[in-house]
């Protein structure tokens, strides 16, 4: 258990600099070094930890506290007089459980149709976060920051204890694409993703969400000249990525890292790009939150070696 | 006897230091690696600019008997250029990572450098001789007429100005994909060993175009990589056996004669985490940045960034001897982190009888703890205390609330100036410190 003191906040500052500092090690005289990147990749995965941990929390906080007020309100129409006691009630019970898988069930059993309301409007808030400020996020990452919204929405039992908080699980929900240095050979490792069922809904929520003919290709072959294009993670783009797996390494390589970083979000275009500036500390601030609220797209931050 | 200080009848004073006063550093004059040889008579130190500096110690004057020899410069030369890797697009630092000496053979010296991806040997010879009188040919070296020949003139040896002279003699390439963290020469004398972060070779020392894989710590899936080697050493006089330590804070060692390829350890050592004392930084401060075998090979010291472990190759699951060695940083691990200070790698090193270890810190202080009487020293390399034979005084860091005279508060230390590089003479009580360009000899003095 790590001690959280720090808190939450300087789990998120210290994902930034830690982000900050893989980017800069692509610049770095004598090449990447590999030990004290997995270094960095460690405290990544820390405060990612503390930070998921720390939202969830406050996630289950707020959703207990908006179930029980919607309870209360529709108890309050039917009878407001007679049904106060029944509603404190609740209140205690919703609000005083701690992460169980119960209590939700029992929220939502009373209130079915109001429950749906309040899926729907998260529905149409999470797909506003998705497509206002990043559009040109990647599929996978909005589907991911949906389904972590939504975790706390659905009207199942929260999903917490299959979804995966751990590193080891999340290294399950992700496409990630590793250049062997000894060999040359570019092989992608594909895994599930996160939540087959919860996503099928959010999967048609993004697309309409999403403008996908703002989706700009990449060509690996002049990565290293053009500064803004942000690299994808789509399937089409990993097949260039094989075929050009026999030249070009150099590109490959920096181009692994940014995929790296394209996995924490779309928005890091100031970071992927060659000018080091104040920016990138800003981009890096707001992508990792949204990296943070995207648990499918976590991965083990060393691949690109 | 080696004592640590502090005691009556020892004490460390300033003998010389070496390198530039200015307060503008070269990236290129950083001392990178510092080593004595077997008699300790040479001390040679590897630069940042790939340039290697031998220092050789005076003989003993008997006009000055209290004083011991000095160490002046011997010979200097340039061990590593930096390089370009067309086919990944990187560049080669030339940054000398470590310099192993040979044991001396005949009148020549010869070490091992090596920077992040090739080893060299060299050989450091003496010519203080030279041919006058050819037959042939005039002292301008110029030929002579051959009609005005009449003579046979035999050349005769002469005496000139010592000149040392450093070649190269075996260059060792392109057996490393990552960077060399180590070198290590065996107690055989005709093979060493160098490892890289996932890698470990053996090498003949006559034969460059081959070496020997005997450890591979590189996953399938390089998604999977929990782990890099940090450190390796052979054992001092077993010369089938060697240890690697890795990032993850443990150390295996490992018997060639088990298996061609190493992998698996015949000794895993470790030491369990304190859970309660858990930290972002968990995984980074207990990553060893050294590894070291005592001159007996009854044990080995390792260096983690807050403190330096003993242990007894006969126990496997926790160190004889702990020492702290700037616990008060513990409480900093998030500022240090953030000027990449949590990643300087510190060195270790024993006295010639194991009694005593050292190793450095910031602020350009240096740590030495005796073994036996459980007492350490932090004493500090600087330009203030380098009168000839001036006694250094103990400092304090103070990490409490009221700090006394002569203490020096935690947030007052200058991080900039680190202590990383540390050597023991194999017999005296003479210590050189590596404090960034500069190069800090220390002797004792007997009262």
């Amino acid at each position: 258990m790590i001690n959280t003191m720090e808190g939450a906040l300087d789990a998120q500052s210290l994902i930034s600099i830690s982000l900050r500092k893989i980017h800069n090690s692509r610049t770095q005289r004598g090449g990447i070094k590999l030990h004290k990147n997995l270094l960095v990749s460690y405290v990544l995965r820390n405060a990612r930890q503390v930070y998921m941990n720390e939202k969830y929390a406050e996630i289950y906080r707020m959703q207990q506290y908006e179930e029980v007020m919607t309870v209360c309100n529709e108890i309050q129409e039917l009878n407001p007089l007679d049904l106060v006691e029944d509603c404190e009630e609740q209140t205690g019970d919703c609000c005083g459980s701690g992460v169980g898988s119960e209590s939700p069930s029992l929220c939502s059993a009373l209130l079915p149709v109001s429950h749906q309301a309040a899926v729907q409007s998260a529905h149409i808030q999470s797909a506003n976060a998705c497509s206002a400020p990043l559009p040109l996020q990647s599929e996978e990452v909005c589907k991911s920051t949906d389904s972590s919204f939504y975790r706390s929405c659905c009207a199942e039992a929260y999903p917490v204890t299959n979804c995966d908080f751990s590193p080891v699980n999340n290294m399950h929900c992700n496409k990630t694409t590793v250049l062997d240095l000894d060999t040359h050979v570019v092989t992608t490792v594909e895994n599930g993703y996160l939540h087959q069922d919860c996503c099928a809904s959010l999967q048609q929520c993004c697309q309409g969400a999403q403008n996908p003919a703002k989706k700009r290709k990449v060509d690996f072959g002049y990565y290293v000249s053009e500064v803004e294009e942000v690299p994808d993670f789509t399937p089409c783009k990993r097949a260039k990525f094989e075929d050009c797996s026999y030249a070009n390494t150099e590109q490959l390589d920096t181009s692994n890292i940014s995929n790296l970083i394209s996995i924490f979000g779309s928005g890091f275009s100031g970071l992927v790009s060659k000018q080091a500036d104040f920016e990138q500390a800003l981009n890096g601030q707001f992508c990792s939150k949204q990296a943070l609220a995207s648990l499918g797209a976590w991965t083990r931050a060393i691949v690109a070696f | 006897m080696a004592g640590v200080g502090g005691g009556n009848d020892f004490q460390w004073c300033f003998s010389q230091v070496k390198g530039a006063i200015d307060e503008d550093v070269a990236e290129a004059d950083i001392i990178s690696t510092v080593e004595f040889n077997y008699s300790g008579d040479l001390l040679a130190t590897g630069d940042k600019g790939g340039r290697v500096v031998i220092f050789q110690r005076e003989q003993e004057s008997k006009n000055r008997p209290l004083s011991r020899g000095e160490y002046n410069v011997y010979s200097t030369f340039q061990s590593h250029e930096p390089e370009f890797d067309y086919l990944k697009s990187l560049e080669i630092e030339e940054k000398i990572n470590k310099i192993r000496w040979l044991p001396q053979q005949n009148a020549a010296h010869f070490l091992l450098s090596t920077n992040d991806k090739t080893i060299k040997l060299w050989k450091i010879s003496e010519r203080d001789k030279r041919a006058e009188g050819y037959n042939l040919k005039d002292e301008d070296g110029r030929l002579r007429d051959p009609f005005r020949i009449t003579s046979l003139r035999v050349p005769v040896l002469m005496p000139m100005d010592l000149m040392v002279e450093a070649s190269p003699r075996r260059i060792f390439a392109n057996a490393h994909t990552y960077h060399i963290n180590s070198i290590s020469i065996n107690s055989d004398h005709e093979t060493y060993l160098s490892a890289d972060d996932l890698r470990i070779n053996l090498w003949h020392l006559e034969i460059t175009d081959r070496s020997f894989n005997i450890v591979d710590i590189k996953p399938a899936n390089m998604e999977e990589l929990t782990e890099v080697i940090t450190a390796a050493e052979c054992h001092p006089h077993q010369c089938n056996v060697f240890v690697y330590s890795s990032s993850k804070g443990t150390i295996r060692l490992c018997d060639m004669r088990a298996a061609a390829l190493c992998d698996r350890h015949s000794k895993f050592f470790e030491e369990p985490e304190d859970p309660s004392s858990r930290s972002f930084f968990s995984e980074i401060i207990s990553s060893i940045s050294d590894v070291k075998f005592s001159h007996s090979g009854r044990y080995m010291m390792t260096r983690d960034y807050l403190s330096v472990k003993v242990w007894d190759l006969n126990m496997e699951n926790r160190p004889v001897e702990t020492y702290q060695v700037h616990e008060y940083l513990r409480s900093k691990l998030c500022s240090l982190y953030e000027n990449d200070c949590i990643f300087d790698k510190f060195e270790c090193c024993w006295n010639g009888s194991d009694s005593a270890i050292m190793t450095g810190s910031y602020n350009n202080f240096f740590r030495m703890f005796d073994r036996n009487t459980r007492r350490d020293i932090t004493l500090e390399a600087s330009r203030e205390n380098s009168k000839p034979r001036a006694m250094l005084k103990p400092r304090k860091v103070c990490t409490g609330g009221k700090r006394k005279k002569d203490e020096i508060s935690v947030d007052s230390l200058d991080f900039n100036k680190k202590i990383l590089h540390t050597a023991w003479h194999p017999k005296e009580n003479v210590i050189a410190v590596a404090a960034t360009n500069n190069l800090y000899i220390f002797q004792d003095k007997i009262n």
